[in-house]
């Protein structure tokens, strides 16, 4: 499945500075997988201990894939992932 | 230094008195590289709390395409304190991850007296920054997209 991946500022760093990046994978965990062998040090920025880093939010189209199962959430050909870091504080 | 206008430190500041004791988080969208606050929007506090702010997942994603789509940027991230100082905590300092945006924060500890400090939060540094007040933006400089007035 190829996907297009939107990057935030702070993930830039990963893509020489490209805000939308290819991708392909049948599962948000294969997506970032893929994203790893083209953009070094990705993976460590969304995954923490095996699921997705807790103040990562990541989309598939329209729907935050907590609610779809998180990195095993399915993705299709043509769909947008959209990364966005979390606004959060205490 | 955060120049902005009257009306959006009001807008800030009447959110945080009406959600408190929760603390009430939101954006003001600019155009895209002018440092200039324009739009105020009230996020919803998906955590509801008196300690702890999130974005709600779904509005965030909505309001940062609305943005991207009208070539602005989120200027400033605002959120409140209602019971601490407003001063970025070692949480807001962590999370933060926007390092283009200029941190508002707005206590309501004291039901009488407004406080509102702006920072920069960027790889982890917290710098103070001055708050500007303006009753509109004409006549004074804001950013680099800035047209001088004619003469």
């Amino acid at each position: 499945m190829a996907v297009t991946v939107s990057v935030p500022t702070i993930l830039r760093t990963h893509t020489g500075g490209e805000k939308s990046v290819k991708a392909s994978g049948g599962t948000i965990a294969e997506v970032i997988e893929d994203l790893e062998t083209r953009h070094s040090g990705i993976k460590g920025r969304l995954v923490k201990d095996g699921s997705l880093h807790r103040f990562i939010n990541v989309y598939v189209n329209d729907e935050d894939v907590r609610f779809a199962g998180g990195l095993a959430a399915a993705v299709r050909d043509g769909d947008n992932v959209t990364i966005l870091p979390a606004v959060a504080g205490g | 230094m955060l120049t902005i206008r009257r009306d959006l430190v009001e807008a800030m500041i009447a959110h945080a008195r009406r959600d408190h004791p929760d603390e009430a988080c939101g954006v003001l969208a600019g155009p895209a590289g002018s440092e200039r606050p324009e739009r105020f929007i009230a996020m919803t506090n998906a955590e509801r709390s008196p300690t702890f702010y999130r974005f709600d997942s779904g509005e965030h994603l909505r309001v940062w395409r609305a943005m991207d789509a009208a070539n602005e940027e989120p200027v400033v991230i605002y959120h409140s304190h209602t019971m601490t100082e407003a001063v970025p905590s070692p949480t807001d300092v962590a999370i933060a991850a926007e390092p283009g945006a200029h941190y508002v924060l707005i206590s309501t500890r004291d039901p009488d007296v407004d406080e509102l400090c702006s920072y920069r939060i960027i790889d982890g540094e917290v710098t103070k920054e001055q708050v500007v007040v303006v009753e509109s933006y004409m006549f004074s400089h804001t950013g680099a997209d800035d047209v001088p007035d004619a003469p």
